[in-house]
């Protein structure tokens, strides 16, 4: 912030989102369910729909008939966890001025790798669905580390090389996944239960729900990333390369490796995603013929969340409510494509933060003169 | 031999859309912008194409044209958003076309079932006929888009600022170019032929739109543009071999000896591959427009 100075004058609600992102996101997501609510009234449906569906799964309180069932909480919370991890992974890379739109495919050679282990490794209690989860983790760093050396070694753009690496996580997933033996068109035979991330209790409590062991990976996964970037060496190392990659570089911090760790840190959150949504929503391997959009979204989640931890941890859960009201909204009529539209607009409207900002700063400036003119006129 | 001239109408049918989208991609980087959007800018238009053609097919002549050029319309306007957010409030260019991609996904769909009642358009008797040899028209539009661009971009003094705009707006700006008009200019005319495309993409190539129906061809155009270092010539070889590898893993089931041998996404992977490795191998010499992705901003340096 150069011109902190000015800042403090101001006061109230421009002022604060002059200063906080936070702020800033919470209008852009605000701006974002006002706009579909309107496009939702344009079309002639009724927009409560929407807010009936999302409390539904908030809370497991369904308005519409008044029954009350805790299994929508569950449903919730662990549809949160891609959007959480993939968040992260946009976040870490973010966090070292780079833009990681490879999420995707990170994610789906994770997802691919545990399919992999699962069906292919000894059945061992625990060891199995450990080793399962290490391996996506490692696979989703592999994928994304050699984004960090070409960029760092070959200069080559970050943003084009993990678009292709994303197809080609696609297609080399099914070729993998097909190669399996039993495997038919679309899915491979059940994981042995050794290969579960599901736990009994877990399931119970949330009156059968997919919440598994995931949700609380993923929970370890928001300490590790506030402790690596805030509080080690190398967190610094590699938000400094992020702010000025040539002031780091001259102060002596390993720019290169700082890129590699970022990338590779990042396809390890993405990757551990895949995983956890390969052994823990899912009983049988996928032969996807798409993409889940979990990487993609990942961008959104991280951009509302500032790539900060908690920012994104709450981005996440927002994003996993909106995608677990889907079916919902559906049901009272409202084309489920809408919580789509709401995190496009979400990102659009982020993009336009520079632009918003600057528009505050004009206008503050126009009013101080304005004032300023005022003084001077009744001071003669 | 057959089965190459078999496979050409196919092929040309592949090529064209990615073709068109490129050739726009390519203007909107030459003259500094990046449009990361193409992807979502090609759904909406091939969305609009195909819900128009669906509504008038039995009731207006050509209607496949009009679907076309409405396509190309609607896809035009939503790039606008992209040129805003890029060129007048200096926005970080991938995350607005990020957030388009992300739009796109949800609008189209959205209207189809607010339309159609269900999550894809409803199917038209008949899309748009292959002329001689089995060759679609869009083959022509496509050749004829990219000799428009070339001749624009190289032959007109507007070529000339364009680019000048993409390499050097400060100096570009000093010999009095208005660079932000030729940048919107720029941004809505790759909307306009992402559209375009799109809709070359869904009337030629299936009978509706999904949410499948793009796929990443967006994505791939934006490859053939870096890939064919960012002059027309190199962009329209790179979208010929990038869409024949497409075909080919379409195809490739009728060539026992080679289906046998390696699957189907073999072929699909190919372009994505050739793409990075072409990235690696090309780096160090800079191709790229040297203020592709930077906002311009007035008086800066």
């Amino acid at each position: 912030m150069s011109d902190s100075n000015t800042i403090k004058k101001q006061s109230g609600f421009t002022a604060l989102l002059m200063r906080s992102d936070g702020a800033v996101s919470v209008v852009v997501v605000l701006l974002g369910f006002v706009f579909a609510t309107l496009l939702v009234m344009l079309v002639g449906r009724n927009p409560a729909g929407i807010y009936k569906a999302l409390l539904q799964v908030l809370t497991g309180f369904n308005l519409n008939n008044g029954k009350w069932n805790i299994r929508y909480v569950g449903d919730f919370l662990n549809y949160s966890v891609p959007f959480v991890l993939c968040g992260f992974s946009m976040a870490f890379a973010g966090r070292a001025g780079l833009f990681n739109i490879g999420g995707e495919g990170q994610y789906i050679i994770g997802m691919t790798v545990a399919q992999l282990v699962a069906l292919t490794f000894p059945s061992v209690s625990v060891l199995h669905v450990v080793t399962a989860v290490l391996f996506a983790t490692l696979a989703g760093a592999v994928w994304g580390g050699v984004v960090g050396y070409l960029k760092a070694r070959f200069e080559v753009s970050e943003v084009v090389a993990t678009i292709m690496l994303n197809y080609i996580a696609l297609y080399l997933s099914r070729i993998i996944t097909i190669a399996i033996p039993g495997t038919n068109t679309y899915k491979t035979v059940n994981f042995p239960e050794t290969a579960s991330l599901r736990i009994g209790f877990l399931s119970n409590l949330t009156n059968g729900s997919a919440l598994n062991a995931g949700f609380f990976l993923m929970l370890v996964c928001v300490l590790i990333y506030w402790f690596a970037l805030e509080k080690t060496n190398m967190g610094f190392g590699l938000r400094a390369t992020g702010f000025n990659k040539e002031a780091a570089r001259a102060a002596g911090i390993p720019v290169i490796s700082s890129i590699v760790i970022a990338m590779a840190a990042s396809g390890a959150y993405a990757g551990l995603g895949g995983g956890i949504v390969a052994l823990g929503s899912f009983r049988y391997g996928r032969v996807i013929s798409g993409m889940d959009n979990y990487g993609f979204t990942g961008i959104a989640v991280a951009l509302v969340g500032n790539n900060t931890a908690v920012g994104t941890l709450f981005a996440g859960l927002l994003f996993g409510l909106l995608q677990a009201a889907q079916p919902i909204m559906q049901a009272n009529n409202i084309p489920k494509e809408i919580t789509f539209i709401i995190q496009g607009l979400v990102v659009v409207f982020i993009s336009l933060k520079t632009g918003l900002r600057l528009f505050l700063q004009w206008n503050e400036k126009r009013r101080n003169n304005k004032i300023a003119e005022k003084a001077s006129e009744g001071g003669r | 031999m057959n089965i190459i001239l078999g496979m050409l109408p196919s092929v040309l049918m592949i090529v064209s859309p990615i073709m068109i989208t490129a050739a726009g991609g390519m203007v909107s980087e030459r003259s500094g912008v990046t449009n990361i959007a193409l992807e979502g800018l090609m759904a909406i238009g091939a969305f609009s194409a195909a819900a128009a053609h669906v509504l008038m097919e039995s009731s207006v002549p050509g209607s496949v044209w009009i679907a076309l050029l409405i396509g190309a319309v609607v896809s035009m306007l939503f790039s606008v958003i992209h040129a805003y957010a890029a060129i007048s409030l200096n926005a970080d260019q991938t995350i607005s076309g990020t957030g388009i991609n992300l739009l796109a996904n949800g609008i189209t769909i959205f209207f189809s079932q607010i339309l159609f009642s269900a999550d894809r358009t409803r199917p038209y008797k008949i899309g748009m006929m292959p002329g001689l040899f089995g060759i679609y028209p869009t083959a022509i539009v496509a050749v004829s888009v990219m000799l428009i661009i070339w001749f624009m971009m190289y032959k007109l003094p507007f070529g000339l600022r364009l680019r000048a705009c993409g390499e050097h707006p400060d100096a570009a700006a000093s010999v009095g170019i208005n660079v932000r008009g030729i940048r919107y200019f720029a941004v809505l005319l790759s909307g306009f032929l992402a559209g375009l495309a799109g809709g070359c993409l869904v009337l030629t190539e299936t009978i509706q739109f999904t949410s499948n129906t793009i796929n990443g061809t967006g994505f791939i155009s934006l490859a053939a543009v870096s890939f064919g270092r960012w002059n027309p010539l190199g962009v329209s070889g790179a979208s010929l071999l990038f869409g024949t590898a497409v075909a080919f893993a379409i195809y490739v089931v009728n060539i026992p000896a080679l289906s046998n041998m390696l699957p189907a996404e073999f072929f699909n992977l190919l372009p994505y591959i050739i793409t990075l490795l072409a990235l690696v191998v090309f780096s160090g010499k800079n191709y790229a427009p040297a203020e592709d992705g930077k906002p311009y901003i007035n008086g800066a340096s």
